[in-house]
């Protein structure tokens, strides 16, 4: 069963690095070939740095749009962020210091994790318009969400698992020295929702997380009439002088 | 035109339950063969069509990062089913703008991802049948590309994008809109949207230039194609006799006049606005773009400066460098090109332009921020210069101004309704029906300030309220240009502002000069 899962861990994480590495490269390889800031927009490199930042890190955009939405967000990826680094500790010995401090608001983050899909969910169904524009993979990426998210609470709550040998079992995974699994059939469910999800992050609206950074309306400097700009391609086509 | 009502005011703007397919049947002409084969695109329906359009969405895909992050990125959170004017306005599901690019995206997944070809079910992919380019053709006509979506969106997916790349598509399988098709026809043989030939466009000029003297004993020039000018005014074509636009164009006549700065039209680049942007063809946007840097060059202005034009003005601030630049052979000491709103800021701010505000007592004004001014350029050297330039404008010659509600101005203002290759009869429902947010904004400040009347900075904002206005019980002349106001009160060599007679008392009209004579 160990030999199993691990393999099946390393196919979903090499997916999820090559598939993503090569959207990246797609992306970044593919010409922006006029300006299109959503302005007011920053006049200069930093302020599109900040702008960035303030759209990952507080969801700027979705906070002006809707509060409820922006809320149930907010608690699952904050939730979700706090969950993967606290996870830092079955793959690290000693475990580091950070990842030690933050233990006891992980535990929290799981069920703000969980909360955050439930009020997504919900609002999915009962509001019309977001009704009408969800589709099969919209409830069943939540769903594997949620459930990733209660198996993980279940074995701390329900049925606990024998952390010592997971954490054998994941330090295996990290040197290439695999060892046994713990009999376990939810953290069995739990690392197969997983590796399910890191299957599907390059084919899915998972995108949306590299995707981002790659957005022409909110990557771009307002600066068009002091510095000239010109796609690569563009570049290459243009018979005037000058320009860069 | 189909039957419709006009929406009535409520007092607030609502967000409908959904309707589907209320809005189905709303499709603009398509585009002759005539016009079609003018701009290089097939004269109808070509027999491989399906194949075509997958082609050139995919080489599409290759060469704007936009649509390809666009298509994948969306993750249905529902942040903008309630932003789009058209989708407030009709409640039809397909225009909220998530529903909207999804009619693309569904065709994106099924023709270019691995769970789209594969289990289509799962992701919603649909082949692109007869049906979905019918849908495509309907509800890609009922976007005004005017942004509103995009502000809001966490990773900023701009359904106009969508929107240009779905018309530019169709133009290549020979299902074009005719309005927007036949128009860029005319700029390129004609040199304007309204196919004024220079003889007509010389003479209107002139019976323009004798009113201003009539009204104002001064003689106020509009020059044409005058050959070594300092200034080349680039306008849209309806300011040389729409209403209530030309008074814009007597008010920058009056600000170039009183500034003594050397300026001219050009009858060969008689047009600010580029509505290749609206079919989302760069190759066509380039030629018109090109067509000015021409009329520069040949007139050897130093300097070039744009009326008062939405989407001309992103055009021209975000496009114009790339697509014929670099503009080296102006004065750098002056932004390229610069906004007649910028240009006439500058003035007020030194002092060289002086005003008699009362002239517009009889008015309290509001402003509409036009959406491509708004969301897609800038004026002045900070972030959200545009709001500001015009506002102080009316300031500096008004003295009753009122903004509307915080949501519907700045970068959060409601496109007019007619934006976007949308200002055509044929699709007046949509057009009225749009409009809806804007007047409920309206409506709550003529209430509850008494405001008499809304300036604009936009040739298509302007044309569309004072059709659409009235629909929802105000007067069509309660529309004006920001220039036009400055008009009204500027003071020119004589002393004297522009008219000898005051406006009459209580009275609404804000217009003199050519209807009242």
């Amino acid at each position: 069963m160990a030999t199993v899962f691990a393999i099946l861990l390393y196919a979903a994480a090499a997916v999820l690095v090559v598939g993503v590495a090569l959207k990246i490269r797609q992306y970044s390889r593919t010409p922006a070939p006029l300006k299109i800031p959503t302005t007011p927009a920053p006049t200069t490199t930093g302020g599109v740095v900040f702008r960035l930042f303030r759209e990952v890190a507080f969801f700027e955009s979705l906070f002006k749009a809707s509060k409820w939405t922006w809320m149930f967000g907010y608690l699952f990826h904050a939730g979700l962020l706090l969950v993967i680094l606290r996870h830092f500790r079955y793959f690290t010995d000693p475990v580091w210091g950070w990842v030690a401090l933050i233990q006891p608001f992980g535990i929290y983050a799981g069920f703000a994790m969980v909360i955050g899909l439930g009020g997504l969910m919900v609002r999915r169904i009962t509001v019309d318009r977001v009704r009408y524009i969800s589709g099969p993979s919209d409830y069943l990426m939540l769903v594997l969400l949620a459930a990733v998210g209660l198996s993980g609470l279940g074995m701390k709550y329900v049925v606990s698992t024998d952390i010592i040998q997971l954490k054998a079992f994941a330090l295996g995974l990290v040197y290439f020295d695999w060892q046994p699994l713990p009999d376990s059939p939810l953290l069995l469910i739990h690392l197969g929702l997983v590796a399910t999800l890191l299957f599907i992050f390059p084919f899915s609206k998972l995108l949306h997380a590299p995707g981002v950074f790659f957005s022409p309306t909110r990557n771009q400097v307002d600066n068009p009439r002091e510095k000239r700009h010109l796609a690569a391609w563009q570049k290459a086509a243009v018979t005037r002088p000058g320009g860069d | 035109m189909a039957d419709f009502e006009t929406p009535t005011l409520k007092g607030f703007i609502d967000t409908p339950a959904i309707q589907p397919g209320v809005m189905a049947h709303s499709k603009p002409y398509v585009a002759a063969p005539d016009h079609q084969e003018a701009l290089g695109f097939p004269g109808e329906l070509v027999d491989n069509w399906q194949e075509k359009a997958i082609d050139k969405f995919g080489d599409m895909l290759t060469n704007s990062r936009a649509l390809q992050v666009y298509m994948d990125s969306c993750v249905k959170c529902g942040a903008c089913t309630d932003k789009c004017h058209y989708f407030l306005g009709t409640g039809d599901p397909k225009n909220m703008p998530v529903a909207r690019q999804d009619l693309m995206r569904k065709v994106y997944r099924r023709y270019f991802t691995f769970t789209g070809k594969y289990m289509p079910w799962l992701v919603g992919a649909e082949d692109l049948t007869e049906d979905v380019l019918d849908d495509w053709y309907s509800y890609f006509h009922q976007c005004s590309q005017c942004r509103r979506c995009s502000v809001y969106c966490p990773y900023g997916i701009d359904t106009a994008e969508v929107s240009m790349a779905a018309r530019e598509i169709m133009d290549h399988v020979g299902k074009g809109q005719k309005y927007c098709n036949e128009i860029i026809g005319k700029v390129h043989v004609i040199g304007n949207n309204l196919g004024l030939p220079e003889k007509a466009l010389k003479a209107t000029l002139e019976d323009l230039e004798e009113e201003i003297e009539e009204d104002t004993g001064v003689a106020v020039k509009i020059p044409l194609n005058q050959q070594g000018a300092d200034v080349l005014l680039i306008t849209p074509s309806a300011d040389f006799f729409a209403e209530p636009h030309v008074d814009s164009l007597i008010g920058y006549a009056k600000v170039f006049h009183a500034s003594e700065t050397s300026w001219t039209l050009s009858s060969y680049a008689s047009e600010a606005a580029n509505f290749a942007m609206f079919i989302g063809s760069n190759a066509q946007m380039k030629e018109i773009c090109e067509r000015i840097r021409k009329a520069a060059e040949d007139l050897g202005v130093k300097r070039i400066v744009v009326g008062e034009c939405g989407h001309a003005w992103r055009v021209a601030y975000n496009f114009w460098n790339t697509l014929a630049g670099p503009f080296d052979f102006l004065d750098p000491n002056y932004p390229v090109p610069q906004h007649i709103c910028e240009f006439t800021y500058d003035l007020i701010q030194d002092g060289k332009l002086e005003f008699d505000k009362s002239e517009n007592d009889h008015m309290t004004l509001t402003f509409h921020d036009s959406c491509n001014v708004a969301r897609a350029s800038r004026m002045g050297d900070d972030p959200g210069g545009q709001f500001k330039y015009p506002r102080e404008i009316i300031k500096a010659v008004c003295n009753n101004f009122v903004d509307m509600a915080a949501d519907t101005i700045h970068e959060n203002t409601f496109c007019c309704g007619g934006g976007g290759g949308l200002l055509t009869d044929d699709l007046m429902e949509i057009r009225v029906k749009g409009a809806q947010p804007r007047m409920e904004a309206l409506n709550r400040v003529v209430e509850d300030h008494g405001v008499t009347h809304m300036a604009a900075i936009c040739a298509i904002c302007k044309t569309q309220f004072s059709k659409v206005m009235p629909m929802y019980g105000f007067s069509m002349d309660k529309i004006v240009g920001v220039h036009q106001l400055l008009s009204n009160a500027i003071l020119l060599d004589n002393g004297n502002n522009e008219e000898q007679d005051a406006v009459p008392e209580n009275s609404e009209t804000p217009r003199e000069g050519i209807e009242n004579e």
